[in-house]
């Protein structure tokens, strides 16, 4: 049988998402369930990651499995020169499944092709983080019940931003999405992706500033401009402070509204949201650890 | 002196009894032409000319192959860099078939990918495109996802 990686949310199909979303359901009900007993899963971070890494290590402990690998590359053979080609190949030798996080783009893809388990992508640069996604729509799911006919709001660097491109291909899937872009021009969601919508004849409006336009929301998805995606410093100091997210802002949105972040956030939510009932993004954060357990089990067929 | 005549007079390349003959290739691009195809490798009998005269390119360069005859995904290869390159498969001192190049589905190996930050710029790997839109063209990577257009394409 061909085994079977994540390495790009569009790998997936919508069966897929579905599957996996009911196992996280399960999971979350019942988090120990000792599915990996006596099977080990390499963990390699060529570059630290204390959120991913961390859910996917409690995911696979959950689940009875045991873990090797490291958490910056400084502290494996990467620092004496060795190839991905050959780390992946090595550590192939030795686990289960690779779990994998990489600076550079296609890593994962490539470090696939070369692995004879299955490899799932913790992130790969600025290209795909498909496990992110699905904890997404897990969180849209469970705050929605449903993950069709969601207007979703999108907030902040929608251009170099993985996850909202990510989840914007996933939500496709479902029937009657809405997209509201709110980005500076300078950060505005890439023609290919509204190209995309538009062949599929799928509704999106762009803004440049949060009104109560957002009062229309079921989901406001913020993202976090990062520094390390611009070129030109001077570009990243206009647009650093232009979105933030206010309490205040919140007072006429509707009562199933959710607030969701991939994190970690810096001040683009301010810490006055936190405690209305329509931030969650620290819920979030908590089905990464179900959502993980649920792409494992899929992805070995442990269930 | 007929057309035909001074057509054969101004080729100043010998013919051959067999083989193929790539015309209209960009002259700027004959080596590079002959790399893609391995050329260099052959032990058959090939001239290369450049720099001639031509209405459409400005300045072309011409392969003449003796006993070498391509598949069509093997020739197709160079329709990156030769768009307009032409075929003439020759028999017998005789044009029996004029073959034109077609920018292939999937291109491998050939053309770096434009993302500095790709697997395939950072370790030895074979790259891989799909080929999303012919004219411009514009390439896929299969591992970054990113797309190289046109006018960012190197050949390897």
């Amino acid at each position: 049988m061909k085994k079977r990686d994540l390495i790009s949310i569009t790998d997936y199909s919508k069966e897929d998402y579905l599957r996996i979303l009911e196992l996280a359901a399960d999971f979350e009900k019942n988090p120990n369930q000792r599915l990996l007993e006596g099977k080990v899963v390499a963990s390699l971070f060529f570059e630290p990651s204390t959120r991913t890494r961390l859910s996917f290590e409690t995911a696979i402990n959950r689940l009875g499995g045991r873990i090797i690998g490291f958490s910056d590359a400084g502290s494996s053979s990467v620092s004496k020169g060795e190839t991905l080609h050959d780390t992946t190949r090595m550590v192939s030798n030795y686990a289960d499944l690779i779990v994998m996080r990489h600076p550079l783009e296609g890593s994962a893809r490539y470090a696939a092709e070369v692995a004879d388990v299955p490899v799932i992508n913790a992130g790969d640069g600025a290209n795909q983080h498909p496990t992110q996604t699905l904890l997404d729509m897990y969180s849209i799911l469970k705050t929605q019940g449903t993950l069709d006919n969601i207007n979703i709001f999108m907030i902040g660097d929608l251009k170099y931003g993985r996850t909202v491109h990510s989840l914007l291909m996933a939500m496709t899937e479902f029937e009657n999405p809405i997209f509201n872009f709110i980005a500076p021009e300078e950060l505005a969601m890439p023609e290919e992706y509204k190209l995309f919508l538009k062949e599929k004849g799928i509704r999106y409006f762009e803004h440049t500033e949060i009104t109560d336009n957002i009062n229309h929301a079921d989901i406001i998805y913020m993202t976090r401009v990062q520094k390390e995606r611009f070129m030109d410093p001077i570009e990243y100091e206009k647009v650093k402070n232009v979105y933030i997210l206010r309490n205040q802002m919140l007072k006429n949105t509707k009562p199933n509204m959710r607030i969701l972040h991939p994190l970690p956030r810096i001040n683009e939510i301010h810490p006055d949201v936190d405690t209305n009932e329509k931030a969650y993004y620290f819920e979030q954060a908590r089905n990464a650890v179900y959502t993980r357990q649920a792409i494992i089990a899929h992805i070995l067929n442990l269930k | 002196m007929n057309d035909h005549l001074t057509k054969k007079l101004k080729l100043k390349v010998s013919a051959i009894n067999n083989g193929t003959v790539i015309d209209h290739i960009p002259s700027d691009n004959l080596f590079k032409v002959i790399s893609i195809l391995g050329l260099q490798k052959m032990k058959t009998q090939i001239t290369f000319g450049a720099n001639f005269e031509s209405e459409k390119l400005g300045s072309k360069a011409i392969i003449k192959l003796s006993d070498v005859f391509f598949e069509d995904d093997e020739i197709n290869k160079i329709s990156l860099i030769a768009r307009n390159a032409k075929l003439n498969i020759i028999r017998d001192y005789k044009v029996v078939e004029k073959r034109v190049v077609e920018v292939p589905d999937k291109v491998i190996g050939i053309v770096k990918c434009f993302n500095p930050k790709c697997i395939t710029n950072n370790e030895e790997i074979t790259t891989y495109f799909t080929v999303i839109s012919k004219n411009p063209l514009d390439l896929k990577c299969k591992y970054c996802e990113k797309i190289t257009h046109e006018h960012q394409m190197v050949i390897k």
